[in-house]
């Protein structure tokens, strides 16, 4: 089976510091990967590297067999990085969930799930409702539908933006550490609607500092370090019998 | 004879330019809110350096002169050029551009003050730069506009007392012919005070019903 994503010699500096310096890896369809690694590794960088929200260095980021953002050089051109305007029907197959859910304040709940179904995939207003409120009900956030996103704790913030972003109808969902921002008695309820997905069998790239989430509901695990991937492997190996000197540190570290 | 006479023809003289007055006030404002709000957009979305620069140019250009000066400049400077504009038409573009750049730095502050993150989730959901600006941007930053573009609004009633000096009718334009005549020189410029009071406390209290409508985003 191809891989659903495939992403080969991801590199990306900024200025003078490169933070990603060669990072290889697939993701095959209904595959969950968690993304561990010491803050500064370079795994958030990667994550948004994968819509384009920061643009490769250098790189070949593969969705479905689609080269994501960059147009082939024809006839003696080179090869050019997309502007967010032709990125836009390809940052539409991926869905996005942000450490600090980044819900937009002046739209209510449903309309925050509904409304890249009505401006993007052009559904019909009754359509683009029916959607939201399926979605939000796969987040236990029907009963809120009509609240501002102000009045929400933000573990109900983060269910809404993965509803959000599962409106969508994504190829792969995309989270960068959506638990990090959250009061620890909120992390629960996020964690289970994030389980329920992946049990839905979604496919799944999530950065996270949750390691034992990551053992338990990510198939793989890559241990990012220094901007490369120091170990990869099936996640209940690489969380309880790390091979690597540095993933070994890490874990222990944060199990303190 | 009743007392209250010389007032009354007072009051119905400086009403011949209230009418004027009320013109001049919403057409420069429409102009300068339009105006403002697209070289808002520009400024703040637009990659061109050139462009900024020249947005910078023409912002600091209006605000930093006096308006007199730019109404003497469209009425009197272009006449002599040969392009003729009436005392009307040079007191509502004089003012609307003076406007434009007030406002354009009341909307640029407006989107300036919206995270980066709104975008962010706007452009990963699969929306256009555009469909960003208009629907997700642009509605906060009109939210967090308003209070200053109601003072504006304010401001602009007040400001429109200097059209006066390029002939335009407008209330202080009858209240200083008034004066020259009747000598009543108390009398009709507190009469000119109320009847701008009376025009800016509905204008501020429709401003205010907006920002109730629309509240503010936290």
């Amino acid at each position: 089976m191809t891989a659903l994503l495939s992403v080969t010699g991801l590199r990306k500096s900024y200025g003078s510091v490169e933070v990603l310096k060669g990072i290889d890896f697939e993701v095959k369809a209904g595959e969950k990967i968690a993304l561990i690694g010491p803050s500064g590794s370079g795994k958030s960088t990667c994550l948004r590297c994968m819509n384009f929200l920061e643009k490769p260095s250098a790189g070949d980021i593969r969705l479905d067999g689609e080269r994501v953002g960059v147009r082939p050089g024809g006839r003696g051109d080179s090869e050019r990085i997309m502007s967010d305007r032709q990125l836009a029907p390809q940052r539409a197959q991926m869905g996005m969930v942000f450490q600090l859910f980044h819900l937009w304040p002046h739209l209510s709940v449903l309309e925050n799930v509904a409304i890249a179904a009505r401006k993007v995939r052009r559904l019909s207003a009754v359509e683009a409702r029916d959607l939201a409120m399926e979605m939000l009900a796969k987040v236990h956030m029907s009963h809120r539908a009509s609240a501002s996103p102000l009045e929400l704790s933000g573990g109900q913030q983060q269910r809404v933006a993965i509803a959000r972003a599962l409106s969508q109808k994504p190829k792969l969902m995309l989270f960068d550490e959506p638990t990090s921002a959250l009061d620890p008695e909120l992390v629960h309820e996020v964690l289970k609607v994030i389980e329920e997905l992946a049990a839905e069998g979604r496919t799944m790239l999530l950065v996270t500092h949750e390691i034992a989430f990551a053992r338990d509901v990510a198939d793989r695990v890559m241990f990012l370090d220094g901007g490369v991937i120091v170990e990869e492997g099936l996640a209940r190996d690489v969380i309880t019998t790390p091979r690597e000197p540095r993933t070994q540190a890490f874990l222990k570290q944060i199990r303190h | 004879m009743n007392s209250l006479d010389p007032f009354l023809i007072i009051l119905q003289g400086l009403l011949r330019g209230a009418g004027i007055t009320a013109v001049v006030t919403f057409s420069a404002l429409a102009l300068g809110l339009a105006l403002g709000f697209a070289l808002s957009l520009f400024r703040q979305f637009s990659p061109s350096k050139l462009l900024h620069g020249l947005i910078d140019v023409y912002v600091e250009f209006f605000r930093n002169i006096p308006a007199l000066s730019h109404l003497f400049i469209l009425y009197f400077g272009l006449a002599s050029l040969g392009f003729r504009l009436s005392s009307m038409g040079a007191a509502i573009l004089g003012l609307g551009l003076i406007g434009a750049a007030v406002t354009c730095d009341i909307f640029r502050s407006g989107f300036k003050s919206l995270s980066p993150g709104q975008t962010e989730a706007a452009l990963a959901t699969g929306f256009t730069p555009l469909q960003t600006i208009f629907t997700i941007l642009t509605p906060q930053a009109m939210r967090i506009a308003l209070p200053s573009l109601g003072n504006f609004a304010v401001q602009l009633l007040k400001d429109t007392s200097v059209v006066s000096a390029i002939a335009a009718p407008e209330i202080m334009f009858y209240a200083r012919s008034m004066v020259t005549s009747s000598f009543q020189t108390t009398l009709i410029y507190a009469t000119a005070a109320g009847l701008y009071l009376v025009m800016s406390l509905p204008l501020m209290q429709a401003v205010r019903m907006l920002e109730i409508r629309y509240g503010r985003v936290k």
